[in-house]
Formats: structure tokens, sequence, C-alpha cells
């Protein structure tokens, strides 16, 4: 039967500002387009396009522009041209959809009806630029009673281990593997600049990255990839990985092709065979066995440093977090249904979990309800998209975000959902030597750090017109926060009062 | 002197400097006209060797004992004393090729002139011929492949 996928997008070349200096061609990993000197134009496949906009941005006249492809629909909001198109593809395929990056449904985004506080005549609010505002928060476990020698002035008992950020922001779990070499490098850099963290994700630590292992959080997840004593031990913090936001309850599964050299010796797993993370992690099937688990890092690593337990955010999220807490984690992170990833079945990342700031709000009310909450910090993830973003999670009462999809559109990501080719033009999502060369890590790193930079000066600004001057005076403190748009039931959960309230 | 300097590693063949090179060389300035319509055609004076893996932009190192100075039987070919920059004047140059021939790193290439072949090479995107400008290779490279930096010695 005829093919009826039509291409999604549509190259429009402006021909009067095209010199047909052949840059567009040698930019596209998908090879869309082709100077051709017989017709002496130069000519589009559309059907290979994935919008990741490389050759827009090259251009050096800005003769490119993408648009959608102009077919229109049948005219039915249920049988729209995108679920006619997926019924097209398997019915030729019999395969499961695969996408990337995190869930674009128009589900409610709950940080848009989140509106902040600010000063006004009865408190005074403060100005960052001649006052003193701090950014730093400390992660881990906190004892329940300090014990303080008062002659000497010192602790009596040992603080446990905890890591410093100075910036509530830490780059969330990206493999090398699922992302490029340059890319964990720029990410590392900027870490250590930023004095934060970055997270190996499954994949190990490479050996290049090593000098940056203190800014590394390091990742022990189902398929147990590169983990070994050094792996532990080199690292800021360890994270033990349950599930992913963009697809909860499944594994992962990195096909041999791209099982390079370099990824085969960084996960320690022979070259070209597929890298398969398990659905679940096999040594654990319940709390006490995730305890075991917990408590086995620790011994590993002497408990020199934290351990965090990263969970997707699913219905009974505060339930299961209350289990983690008591399991012994240091810190617990909640990744929301809108986190990325390199690669997911589409209905899985369209379908599963919920989101984060409903998942934050119910985690951190049932850890104060039992009084546990001081014994763990608590890390929201699953698109952070804003300094705005990250004010509202920690008021709703995260200890620190983490964040990935934003620093990639810092190193170039247009969020294109084709990260699982491997083709990535902007040489993020590729182990393709010819694609991952396109992004120095150098230029990278000053992008994010500039990223960060930018977002920290607007939350100490934010706080500031909070009357605020420390990110741990905001933490938890929902009357910073009013709803909008929301119900009697969404406001519940979340904790806030509605706007005029 | 401040030298441009290409690094292979973060090349990736998308040849912007030839495009940018091509147009600052140009009469109008604009890329439209300067790729379509000028005549004689601007001439780019950088150029990407290699393929998509491998590849590195040629260009003058501007060499503090030239031979391409040293070689030019017209005196086109001149290195100005004070700022170093090695430049060709088209008005002298008699397309004789000897500097093509001498020149170590392949940076001097003939092409129609508008009388005759002559020799075309780096000028820094300078205003006038030995001055250093700001070189728009260097502006137009998307990944730091090309940088204008003070160089050690002379």
């Amino acid at each position: 039967m005829l093919d009826y996928v039509l291409p999604r997008y549509r190259v429009m070349r402006d021909k009067d500002l095209c010199i047909q200096c052949g840059v567009c061609e040698r930019s596209c990993s998908n090879e869309v387009h082709h100077v051709d000197e017989e017709l002496g134009r130069v000519t589009a496949n559309n059907a290979a396009c994935v919008n990741c906009q490389r050759c827009v941005v090259m251009c050096p006249t800005q003769a490119l522009a993408i648009t959608r492809w102009p077919q229109v629909d049948s005219g039915s909001s249920n049988w729209t041209l995108e679920t006619m198109q997926d019924i097209a593809k398997q019915a030729q395929t019999g395969a499961v959809l695969l996408s990337s990056m995190g869930n674009p449904k128009p589900y409610p985004i709950y940080w848009d009806h989140l509106l902040l506080n600010a000063s006004q005549v009865t408190n005074p609010s403060i100005d960052p630029l001649r006052e003193p505002m701090e950014t730093r928060v400390f992660l881990g476990s906190r004892p329940e009673i300090l014990k303080v020698n008062e002659r000497d002035e010192k602790l009596s008992a040992p603080l446990p281990p905890q890591i410093r950020l100075d910036v509530p922001l830490m780059f969330s779990a990206m493999s090398f593997g699922s992302i490029s070499l340059n890319a964990q490098k720029a990410l590392a850099m900027a870490a250590r600049e930023l004095g934060t963290f970055f997270n190996t994700g499954e994949g190990g630590l490479h050996r290049d990255l090593e000098r940056y292992a203190d800014c590394a959080i390091v990742q022990v997840a189902s398929g147990r990839f590169g983990v070994d004593p050094h792996y532990l031990g080199a690292a800021g913090a360890i994270e033990i990985k349950i599930g992913q936001g963009a697809k909860p309850g499944i594994g992962g599964h990195l096909p041999g092709e791209k099982i390079s050299e370099e990824v085969s010796r960084t996960r320690m797993i022979p070259q070209g065979t597929d890298a398969i993370s398990p659905a679940p992690h096999h040594d654990i099937y319940s709390i006490e066995d995730l305890r075991q688990l917990v408590f086995s890092l620790k011994e590993a690593t002497g408990y020199s440093k934290p351990v965090a337990v990263k969970v997707a955010a699913v219905h009974n999220v505060a339930a299961i977090a209350s289990g983690m807490a008591r399991a012994g984690a240091d810190i617990i992170v909640i990744d929301g249904f809108r986190g990325g990833t390199g690669a997911a079945p589409k209905r899985i990342r369209d379908n599963v979990g919920i989101p984060i700031e409903l998942a934050l709000a119910a985690v951190d009310q049932r850890l104060r309800d039992e009084s546990i909450r001081s014994t763990v910090s608590l890390v929201a993830a699953g698109s952070i998209r804003s300094s705005a973003d990250i004010v509202r999670a920690i008021a709703l009462g995260a200890d620190a975000v983490y964040c990935a999809s934003a620093p990639l559109i810092a190193l170039g990501c247009h969020q294109c959902q084709d990260c699982s080719s491997g083709k990535c033009n902007w040489g993020i999502a590729t182990q393709r030597s010819d694609l991952v060369r396109r992004l120095n890590p150098e230029i990278a790193a000053e992008r994010v750090v500039n990223l960060v930079h930018g977002w920290t000066h607007e939350i100490k600004e934010m706080m500031g017109g909070m009357g605020i001057n420390a990110v741990d005076s905001l933490r938890g403190n929902r009357l910073m926060l009013r709803g909008v748009g929301l119900n009697e039931k969404e406001l519940e959960i979340l904790g806030v009062k509605y706007a005029g309230e | 002197m401040k030298r441009i300097y290409a690094l292979e590693e973060w090349c990736i063949d998308c040849k912007r400097c030839e495009v940018a090179c091509k147009v600052f060389h140009s009469k109008s300035k604009d890329p439209v006209k300067a790729f379509l319509y000028e005549q004689p055609k601007p001439r780019n004076r950088v150029r990407v060797e290699g393929n998509r893996t491998l590849s590195i932009a040629i260009n003058c190192r501007h060499c503090p004992t030239a031979k391409c100075v040293e070689g030019c039987i017209s005196g086109a070919m001149t290195r100005n004393p004070e700022t170093g920059v090695v430049t060709s004047n088209p008005e002298k140059c008699v397309g004789c090729r000897t500097c093509v021939s001498m020149c170590p790193f392949g940076a001097v290439t003939i092409e129609e002139g508008p009388t005759h072949p002559i020799a075309f090479k780096c000028d820094l995107c300078g205003d006038e011929l030995g001055v250093p400008g700001s070189p728009s290779c260097v502006a137009a490279c998307p990944n730091r492949a090309l940088i204008y930096v003070e160089s050690e010695g002379n």
C-alpha cells in the first residue's frame, strides 16, 4: 500500500536571499538540503526534516524558515492529523512509537497558575544589589537535634554528609551515550564554575570528566552501568535512579550502534551490545530492599556522601517518598511528567505520570505531616523553565531543583524531539564524531553559566521583592504563592490560597 | 601581532568563514550581491579543506619572514614592517604564481582579477593594505574554530 505518512515540516527558502553557499547542506545530518548545480538552486527533501533549525541558524543570509506541512487534517478534533499519522506509522511497522524530550501535550502547567508575592508598605522589600542575598543551599539529611559542646562552641556529634550548592539548581541526569561527551563536559565545566552539580546519568563517569568528579552526582540505576568503587568514591553524591519522569515504570534501551568504544569503556559493557536498563531494579521489590541498596552504597563510601533516590512523579508519590525517607535516603528527587528523555515510547511519555507541581506539594506536605521532612532534602525536577519556576518550586517545598532541558536549550537544543535518531545536528544527543565536534564545550559551558547567572539575579530580585534574603527562608513558604485559574482541589493539593485571599 | 589560528578540533566544515570572507571582500559587502551579481566575482581568501569529520580552515599565517614576499618578482607582496600584515597589491601583481609555489601553507591562490589572474590572500580584513581590521571569518565561525589572538614572538 502507498506510504501515506506525510512530511511534518516544510523548508521555506527565500529565493531572493539564497546565495547557494551550501552551508545548509553541510549543516544537515538528515540530508534535507542539496545544492543542485544542474538546476542552479538548492532543493529540499522535506520528508527528512525534523525541525531542529540548525540550518535556519547557520544560514548566512537568513534565507531559511521551517513551517508545518500544509496538509489540512480531516476537520475532526478527535481524529487529528497527528493521531492519524501515528496510526499510519504503526500500520506500516507494527512497532512502538518512539519519541524524545518531555511530554508535549497540553496538560495544565501549574507553574503558570501560581503567582508570587511582593512586599508593600507593611514590610520592606530588599534590594539585592545593595544587601546580601543568600542563594546557597545544602542538600542531605539533617539531624533531629544538634548536639553542641557549648564550652568549645563546637558540634559534639558530626553532621550527616551534605553537598553545598551555591545556586539552588543542579543539572539533571543525562548519561554519556544519551548525550555526547562534549555536552556532558560543558555541563561539568558549568557546574564547577557555578558551584553546583551535574549528574552522570547511568552511563558511568568518562575518564575525561574525572577531574570534575567532585561536581558530579553519580547515578546507580537498574542497569548498574559504570558502577564500581572508584566511581562511587570519586563523586560528590550518589543517586539511585528508580524512575524517570518522562517514562515512569519502564527501563531504558541504548541500542548497540550507539555503544561506541568510549561509551563501552565508560559503561563497562562490550562494544556494540545493547545497553538495557531493566524497568525495575532486580534487587528492589520493596522499601526494605531499597534500604539495603541505600546502605550498601553508604557502606561502600564510608558514610561520607549523601545518597539520593530519584523517582518519577506517579499517583502515590507522597507515600512512596515517605518510604524513601524511611529507607535512609538523604535526598529525595521527584521527577515530573514533563521531564525530558533521550528516547521513550511516545505513549508512555505522553500519558504516564503526574505534574511535578502537585507531586512536589503533596510530598512536602506528607513528609511534614509525618515529621520527617527535615531528615531529607527534596529536589524537584521535570521541566523547570525559568527562574520563576525555581522560586515557585522552592516555595512549594523543594530544597533545590534539577534542570536539564533549559541548559540543553542554552547549548543549542531546539526541542525537535528527535534525540533517539542519534543524528542531533547540535552535537548534543549524538555520538557521531562529525556532529559531536559541533559542540565546543568551552562556548557551551559559557552559555550555561550565563543562563544560570541570569536566573540567579532574577531569583534574588524575586526574593528581595518578597522581603526574603535567603533561599532557606523561602523554602516551603507557600504564603508567598497565590493560585489563579485553579479549582478548590488543586488549591488544596498545592496548599496555596487563591489570589485575593 | 595578532594572528588568526584555525583549530581543527572544532572546525565543522560549514564554510561560513568562506562566505563571510567573500562578502567582506566584495564591493557591496552584501551577501546576495557578492554571490550572485558582482563582477568581477569577489574571492574568499580563507578556504576550508577536509570533510565533515576532519576539516580545517586554511588561511595566511602572516609569517615574520614571509616566503611569498621573498619570492615576489613585482613587489606586489609586501609585509608591513610595523603591523606585520602581509598583503598583495592587486595593481602590482603580475600573476607569476611564485608566491603560490613558495607559501608553505597553501594560503595564496591565483584567481581571475580585473585584467588578468592575480594572487589573492588574507589581509586580516583591513581597510587598507597592511593594516589589520577585525577578521570577518573569525566573527562568522559558529564554533570558535578560528580565533584571533596575540601570538607569541613576532
